[in-house]
């Protein structure tokens, strides 16, 4: 795991510094995920329960069903779960 | 030219309190040295205006100088054995976060059994720190070193907190004659920290913030870069140092290495003993040397590839055990340090002190003639000898 595109330790802050305040929505954790949540729009009633219990709030609300932003979403599942309409499916990812 | 009385605990604090340090945190209870009582006086005293902080255990003496030095101060702290033992989390996180924080370190035993005395346990047990470490022979020593400890941990390419290492009881309680400085002199040569980054309210920053497998290596190949810059920077410290005092400094110290053929290297206090035995010895025309190391790590490879070039045989002296090791770590570093040379001196091991078990100029002259028989014969009887311990 070489993480292409990110800076090397020459150009890095000394002492793992973090010299910009509120930057951590450039942190992407989306690369974390094993299982992507899969939105069935058809199945999907707008509860928003899975959008209160996503712990990386990574669930977008939308007119009529719900979005999963892939760039914080770390795959947990629990979105899945606590469905009652069977909604939102995990799906391998292709790596 | 002053000379004070001073043991090696008070010549530091004295160090100290020249040095305008901002803060110090220390716990002040066993097994805590003299230096942060002697500098506690120093501020009752209102002698200097250094924020005094008495914590109520080792752990949180460091936690509290991570803090303050992450503010852009200038901070000390003081410990030995079972205190440096329980700090050992926070030395990583001092070196991880760059903290250019100054230690002395009164070196002693480790329990158990319970031994106040002095040997190379507690430090050596952190050696992979990430710490600079500086071992000191004398109470003069003590005290220049701790003032050059300053400008090389706050050196923009070092950045790294220094430890400074006194025999315990043999340095830290032993009176002796320190020529010291001037007050004017010593803040001339500091000056004020100017740190490459601190904590501000008006100027927000993150400091150890969780660092995953994609970052955590970068900052660990840093901090190994900056230990590579340690001798560059701590040669232009010492030749400034010299230049006021007059007393030269540097990462080694030889004797008798120019025409040496079995010699002596160790750590510390024992470097005099060995001085003595050598000197004696080479009246006697016996080619032995003694090469001493001021630092310690970074491990200073290439000098002591050259102060070794001529020699036939080497007695690396270690006052710590390193159990199931092949040898003591500091004889491991030497054999590694020697390893890729074609032609190199025979080595072997002499673990020996611990506990504070006394070393006397008998011994160590057993020593030499092993270390001479081996340059003679080419062959190492023992690659490990346990000097002094009853069978």
């Amino acid at each position: 795991m070489t993480s292409e595109n990110k800076p090397g330790w020459k150009s890095l802050p000394m002492g793992a510094v973090v010299l910009e305040p509120g930057s951590s929505l450039k942190y992407k954790t989306g690369d974390w995920r094993a299982f992507r949540p899969f939105v069935k729009t058809e199945k999907c009633v707008n509860c928003l329960l899975c959008w209160i219990y996503c712990p990386d709030s990574a669930i977008v609300r939308r007119e009529k069903w719900v979005e999963v932003n892939y760039d914080y979403c770390k795959g947990c599942g629990i979105c899945s779960k606590e469905c009652p309409k069977e909604a939102i499916s995990m799906v391998e990812e292709q790596k | 030219m002053t000379i004070v009385g001073f043991t090696g605990d008070e010549a530091i604090a004295y160090a100290v309190k020249q040095s305008k340090v901002d803060v110090v945190a220390a716990y002040p209870i066993t097994p805590q040295t003299i230096i942060v009582e002697r500098f506690s006086k120093y501020v009752a005293d209102g002698e200097t205006q250094t924020e005094y902080v008495c914590v109520e255990s080792e752990h949180s003496a460091l936690s509290a100088c991570i803090g303050s030095s992450l503010t852009g101060a200038r901070v000390f702290t003081a410990t030995s054995s079972q205190g440096l033992a329980l700090m050992h989390e926070m030395l990583y996180i001092a070196s991880g976060l760059r903290c250019p924080i100054v230690m002395a370190v009164a070196n002693r035993a480790l329990s158990a059994p319970i031994n106040i005395h002095g040997d190379h346990s507690d430090m050596m047990g952190s050696r992979d720190s990430g710490w600079v470490q500086i071992y000191v022979e004398n109470a003069q020593e003590a005290y220049d070193w701790t003032i050059q400890a300053f400008k090389l941990a706050e050196a923009k390419d070092v950045q790294l907190p220094v430890s400074i290492n006194l025999d315990g009881f043999i340095l830290s309680h032993l009176l002796e004659g320190v020529d010291v400085l001037e007050d004017a002199a010593v803040s001339q040569f500091l000056q004020t920290r100017t740190p490459l980054f601190m904590m501000d309210p008006d100027k927000p920053i993150t400091v150890g913030a969780l660092c995953l497998p994609d970052y955590y290596f970068e900052f660990k190949r840093q901090q190994v870069e900056s230990m590579l810059n340690v001798p560059k920077m701590l040669h232009s410290v010492n030749k400034e140092y010299q230049s006021i005092t007059g007393r030269n400094y540097g990462v080694l110290e030889t004797f008798g290495m120019e025409d040496a053929e079995a010699a002596i290297l160790c750590l510390g206090s024992t470097a005099g003993t060995a001085r003595v035995v050598a000197r004696k010895l080479r009246e006697r025309g016996k080619k032995v040397g003694v090469i001493k190391l001021w630092l310690y790590r970074p491990f200073p490879t290439a000098d002591i590839i050259a102060a070794t070039k001529h020699l036939k045989a080497l007695a690396v002296f270690d006052k710590a055990v390193s159990f199931g090791a092949p040898y003591g770590a500091l004889c491991s570093d030497v054999i590694s340090a020697l390893h890729s040379l074609s032609e190199r001196p025979k080595v072997f091991n002499v673990v020996y002190g611990l506990g504070g078990r006394d070393i006397e100029p008998s011994d160590i002259e057993s020593i030499f003639n092993e270390a001479l028989k081996t340059a003679e014969t080419g062959i190492v009887k023992e690659p490990v000898l346990f000097l002094g311990v009853r069978e």
